[in-house]
């Protein structure tokens, strides 16, 4: 047997520091919530105490925010909000190696995704949308258009820099300013990119970052004087904003929860297809809002298929997410490892086949093992709700038809992938496909120049791409 | 046709006539291009340290056919290729010896009679190599020279241009009839990927070759580029694996061409342990095709016991 010997990243490299503040009108100051403790999931130690806003601190930082983008950010031409933009880029790959490894401690997710994916594709965000800033009048909307204002956003714990990244730069590149607040248990990186701000001399107000609880985003995004409002995160949540900003004039945007189908038919490329069910389901531990959490397969290739698959979800590394040869790391919460146990629970309880990978987990931290559900109904809890952990659930059909029928019939809409080698097919089932990204042959690729956002519970608004520019013009 | 081995009926029924085979290759899951690349560049990235790369090096060399495969070989450049496979690092007793020595057919018995006694295999191309241009009879006559000099592994190519016009049954029957002609010696068979140039192609290839008897696949003569590449080496690594499920046989595979470090070799041995299995990590089952890969691997070894790097004049050239 050969074993692969621990490869740790340093954890040095993510210059921890025992405290962390919020970032207001171009100051680190401290906030006058009561402060959190931030938790490396894989250890449950506490990594840094972080100040949290009040709602005063709440109505500070949108005033900041307003006063920037009425005295400086809305007027300045977009070739020069551009170059800050490009500046936060071109920092963020300098500080790549720091983030990285922030997140993963932050987190829980493996530093090899942290350093491949999630860093390396916030930067790529924020260069994307540097570029839009003075092209505005050609993306469509009208010769001249305008910014919306203040924008309150709110972003979930599954991919903190991430998801601060698609909400920062398209703000800033329309001209709004930005008051965000990251999730409660990976408020880290968030902070380390206020610093970068900082350092890029952004001018104060333009950008403010508040952490804290869901009272915090409520009183960000039911504050009189801000103008958008975008949200990542739960369908439930989502809908008590919607509910909350019913009859005011704040534009929207939510993107939500899902429960993706992953459709392989029987003339599919089977080993990539089986790549893209684990890429789909498995991929940061699938904590994952678009994950491929339902496979649909066809009836005829269904017992190869799942051979094949339980063949590699065992070759998955689960454990220190530091290690670079980590695959599936930690589950980012004791609340979210509850609920997943809960969910795989009622899954055995309803008669679901339990297949769970037998790869050793560590003895602390929260971990859970990559699982895969067989001779799952449409009708069961774990084909329904989400489960937002490394779970799958698979289903089977026969005709296109099913497939089609199978997949459309959920409250949620945001991805779906498609495996076959007929391109004509692929075109029929992506044109009847109820999501807002449609894979074909691939799954969970990520670019900013690609729309992304969904369809029913799911939400509504595209993130990327010039038609996600539409969330944060006047038009 | 008649299939060498006993196979499982599904299988049987494929090489039963040249339509069937016709049918099963173009039957078999196809190959996405992008799936296998992202998936070979993403295991690329593990990272092997301390006593796993140690390990490694130790699994590679032990892996390693020392070819040379020169118009320009000479007796006395194959003796010493042959001293080299015996003893790779000549200070370090403890390194393991090579599993093969790999050259032409008329230097297979210089080569033979300096590696009798060392459990050293002697490999010889043979079947009009590189090319595969000629007629059957040659290529038989070829192997069967080879082997009757000493040769107990036979490099084989396939017959590319029947291959890419879809005659597939001309491609079987000659690798059936150049595994008869070797008798004893196993027989490695070399699709020359570079030529086959699609992932489907390249499947195919690997089937047709496992049907025909085939006992290792390999990649390329080392002659064409692009040769040895790590997602041609994960879809022939896949082949093996379900010619396993579906027959319970182990059948090797040989990257030939183009790996010359320490850090792409242990990449393969990655590819090997995760896509076919740990059964695999074994000199009778995966090889490396190489020349200038062993002195790579024995300054790596020597960088990892010593704590610093020596150079190439601390390994010998030839």
């Amino acid at each position: 047997m050969w074993e692969y010997a621990p490869a740790p990243e340093s954890r040095d490299i993510a210059n921890l520091r025992p405290n962390y503040r919020m970032f207001v009108d171009g100051q680190f100051v401290e906030g006058s919530g009561e402060p959190l403790k931030t938790v490396n999931p894989a250890t449950e130690e506490v990594l840094a105490e972080v100040s949290t806003a009040s709602q005063s601190d709440v109505d500070t930082a949108v005033k900041a925010a307003r006063r920037a983008y009425d005295r400086v950010w809305s007027k300045m031409p977009g070739s020069e909000r551009a170059k800050y933009i490009y500046r936060i880029a071109r920092q963020i790959q300098e500080r790549g190696r720091e983030l990285a490894v922030l997140e993963t401690l932050d987190n829980g997710k493996p530093i090899k995704e942290s350093r491949d994916v999630d860093v390396p594709t916030a930067a790529s965000h924020f260069f994307y949308h540097a570029g839009w800033a003075d092209k505005l009048d050609h993306a469509g909307y009208g010769p001249d258009p305008k910014p919306l204002g203040v924008a309150g956003q709110v972003i979930p714990w599954n991919f903190p820099l991430l998801m601060a990244a698609w909400k920062i730069a398209p703000a800033l590149a329309c001209g709004n300013t930005v008051v965000l607040k990251p999730a409660e248990t990976t408020p880290l990186t968030a902070l380390v990119l206020a610093d970068i701000i900082a350092q890029c001399d952004l001018p104060p107000g333009v950008v403010n970052i508040i952490p804290g609880a869901g009272d915090v985003g409520a009183a960000l995004v039911g504050h009189e004087d801000v103008n958008k409002v975008a949200f990542t995160g739960s369908t439930d949540v989502g809908k008590i904003i919607q509910g909350q900003l019913a009859g005011t004039d704040k534009k929207l945007t939510l993107e939500l929860g899902g429960k993706a189908a992953n459709i392989v038919f029987d003339d599919a490329p089977l080993d990539q297809a089986v790549e893209g069910i684990v890429n789909g389901i498995f991929f940061n531990q699938g904590h994952v809002c678009c994950a491929g959490s339902r496979l649909l397969v066809q009836e005829s290739i269904a017992d190869e298929l799942l051979e094949k698959l339980h063949a590699r979800v065992s070759t998955l590394r689960v454990g220190d997410p530091l290690d670079k040869n980590t695959d599936v790391g930690a589950i980012n919460s004791r609340e979210q490892l509850a609920k997943i146990k809960e969910l795989t629970e009622s899954g055995e309880a309803e008669g679901a086949q339990r297949w769970t990978s037998s790869c050793p987990l560590p003895d602390k931290g929260f971990f859970f093992a990559p699982t895969v559900f067989s001779n799952v109904s449409q009708a069961m809890r774990i084909a329904r709700e989400e489960i937002f952990g490394p779970v799958l659930s698979v289903l089977t059909f026969r005709t296109p038809e099913e497939a089609v029928a199978k997949a459309n019939n959920t409250p949620y809409g945001l991805s779906a992938g498609i495996w076959t080698e007929k391109g004509s097919r692929i075109l029929w089932m992506a044109q009847r496909m109820r999501a807002g990204v449609v894979w074909s042959n691939t799954f969970n690729r990520f670019d900013p120049t690609a729309p992304f956002g969904g369809y029913q519970e799911s939400g509504f608004g595209r993130e990327g791409g010039r038609t996600g520019l539409e969330a944060y013009l006047d038009v | 046709m008649a299939a060498p081995t006993t196979l499982p009926s599904a299988l049987a029924d494929a090489v039963r006539d040249e339509s069937s085979l016709r049918r099963f290759l173009h039957g078999l899951p196809g190959v996405d291009q992008v799936g296998v690349e992202q998936r070979a560049a993403g295991l690329g990235t593990r990272s092997i340290k301390k006593a796993a790369k140690l390990h490694a090096i130790d699994l590679a060399i032990s892996m390693v056919d020392l070819t040379t495969l020169e118009g320009a070989d000479t007796p006395g450049k194959v003796r010493g290729l042959a001293a080299k496979a015996r003893r790779p690092d000549p200070e370090r007793p403890d390194v393991p010896k090579v599993a093969a020595v790999c050259v032409y057919p008329d230097m297979v018995k210089t080569a033979a009679d300096e590696l009798v006694g060392t459990g050293i295999n002697v490999a010889s191309v043979a079947t009009a190599f590189p090319s595969g241009r000629s007629t059957l009879d040659i290529k038989l006559a070829d192997t069967r020279f080879a082997v009757e000099q000493g040769a107990s592994e036979v490099d084989m190519v396939i017959d590319r241009g029947a291959f890419l016009s879809g005659r597939y049954g001309q491609v079987f029957e000659e690798i059936a009839q150049v595994k008869q002609a070797c008798g004893d010696a196993h027989l490695k068979v070399i699709l020359e990927t570079g030529e086959l140039v699609t992932y489907d192609n390249v499947r195919r290839a690997s089937w047709l070759a496992l049907l025909a008897g085939g006992d290792f696949i390999k990649t390329s003569t080392g002659k064409v580029q692009p040769a040895a590449t790590l997602p041609v080496t994960h879809v022939m690594l896949q082949a093996v694996r379900d010619w396993k499920s579906q027959t319970g046989e182990l059948r090797g595979v040989k990257p030939a061409g183009g790996i010359r470090t320490t850090k792409d070799a242990i990449k393969f041995l990655v590819a090997v342990n995760e896509v076919a299995g740990p059964e695999w990590l074994d000199p009778h089952l995966f090889r490396f095709g190489a020349s200038t890969l062993l002195n790579d691997l024995l300054m790596q070894r020597r960088t990892q016991l010593d704590g610093h790097y020596s150079g190439p004049d601390y390994v010998t050239v030839d």
